[in-house]
């Protein structure tokens, strides 16, 4: 197997501020199913195309955002081997019992130099509600809203995104498809991580405040897919943030909204296919606009403020 | 039932019903300067101080509204209705493009001039 060590963003564990308007947010809307609820509050769900129990858990708490990300592993004795490299790169590692999330195995966790925590897994049940694997049909029955199909990535704001790119890329063999430079010297302003094929698993933006959210992803397949979402966007008044529109930077169709608690949701579609030979994508300072948003070719106030 | 909201910031008064939250009364002002955020009490970016009046309030991210901003009355427009004729005063990153709104149109010279 060419493809190696973390597989993926595999959970995301968000807070939001009132759960029965964040369920309808995330199942009807988002289309997402959900796989159950447990005693401590907590709502598990799963995008209609993901093998494993669930992905994406709803917390009931006083503020939004971010609880953690976690990604998988290809195998226990990864897990095993890369606590101490972890641990010499000069984070303190810390470690999550089996069934802490119900149908997840033990995790091992650590808070990055940008403040946010993430946690590395290998087991996990697979869903009894999972894609075909036998003569598979291309999807089990029609998803609901906007049908987004998987939690693909997500974009994090905070301090010393440079620390987080060596940890990742040195630690975890992630590598950067894109980055955006700062005007001034050697750093970045923004950057693209990846374990996999995919132009992004992970990114970061510099900011002064530690552990914020700016965006969890989901995918769609196509444009149309896209398209479709924003009509279930008006026809249900969601809280729009931009587009439908598409980035220069993994080239992928986008559109932007928050959900009821105000964290920023993107259904995503495209991009390109990255691999650890090519080169690293560079925009300018001057350029970031048009990369960011490639057709309005400028940012607009809320992507670089307004997070959770 | 509709309600008169005036921002003191800029002497602007604008309607607001009871199923409206503050932040989309002022969203209809169709001012560019007004910065809407997440519309969710999450991102605090619509901070208000309610200087007179009667309001419900839902939930909103603590990180961003404190109980001592609670207690002033300090809140995020975005999750408030009016149930009487309010004033509001706009604070933090809102009060600043409000500000630069009011000042490049003409019509509104007077009331910069009355805010100082």
């Amino acid at each position: 197997m060419a493809f190696k060590g973390v597989l993926r963003p595999g959970l995301i564990q968000i807070r939001v501020l009132n759960m029965d308007e964040a369920i309808n947010h995330y199942q009807n809307i988002l289309g997402l199913n959900i796989v159950s609820t447990e005693a401590d509050g907590r709502v598990y769900l799963k995008g209609w195309d993901e093998f494993d129990h669930h992905s994406v858990v709803l917390r009931q708490a006083e503020s939004a955002g971010l609880d953690y990300v976690a990604f998988k592993v290809d195998s226990n004795d990864y897990l095993r081997e890369i606590e101490p490299k972890i641990v010499a790169w000069g984070l303190e590692v810390d470690h999550v019992p089996a069934g802490e999330q119900p149908g997840v195995g033990p995790r091992i966790g650590f808070t990055l130099p940008t403040g946010h925590r993430i946690e590395l897994y290998h087991q996990i049940d697979m869903a009894d509600d999972h894609p075909g694997i036998t003569n598979p049909d291309i999807y089990p029955r029609r998803p609901e809203g906007m049908g987004a199909s998987r939690f693909d990535h997500l974009l994090c704001y905070g301090p010393n995104i440079g620390k987080a790119r060596e940890f990742f890329c040195e630690v975890l063999d992630f590598y950067q498809p894109e980055k955006v430079d700062l005007p001034e010297g050697d750093g970045s302003l923004a950057i693209w991580l990846t374990a996999s094929n995919k132009a992004h698993d992970i990114a970061f933006v510099e900011h002064e405040e530690p552990g914020k959210l700016h965006h969890v992803a989901f995918l769609l397949q196509d444009w149309n897919e896209v398209g479709a979402a924003a009509d279930i966007i008006s026809i249900n008044d969601v809280s729009l943030d931009i587009g439908p529109t598409r980035h220069g930077i993994t080239r992928g169709q986008t559109i932007y909204f928050f959900d009821p608690s105000g964290n920023r949701n993107e259904v995503y579609a495209g991009g390109y296919t990255a691999y650890p030979d090519h080169p690293v994508r560079s925009w300018d300072f001057d350029h970031v606009g048009k990369g960011i948003f490639y057709y309005e070719r400028a940012l607009n106030d809320r992507f670089l403020t307004v997070l959770t | 039932m509709r309600h008169r909201v005036t921002i003191e910031n800029c002497n602007e008064t604008y309607p607001c019903s009871e199923q409206q939250t503050l932040l989309q009364g002022m969203e209809q002002l169709g001012k560019r300067g007004i910065p809407v955020g997440c519309r969710g009490g999450g991102c605090g970016i619509c901070r208000v101080q309610v200087t007179s009046g009667s309001f419900l309030k839902a939930k909103m991210s603590r990180s961003v509204i404190s109980e001592a901003d609670e207690s002033k009355r300090i809140v995020l427009a975005c999750r408030c209705t009016p149930t009487s004729d309010l004033s509001i005063s706009v604070v933090g990153k809102m009060e600043k493009a409000l500000r630069a709104e009011c000042q490049i149109e003409p019509e509104d010279e007077v009331s910069v001039a009355a805010v100082g």
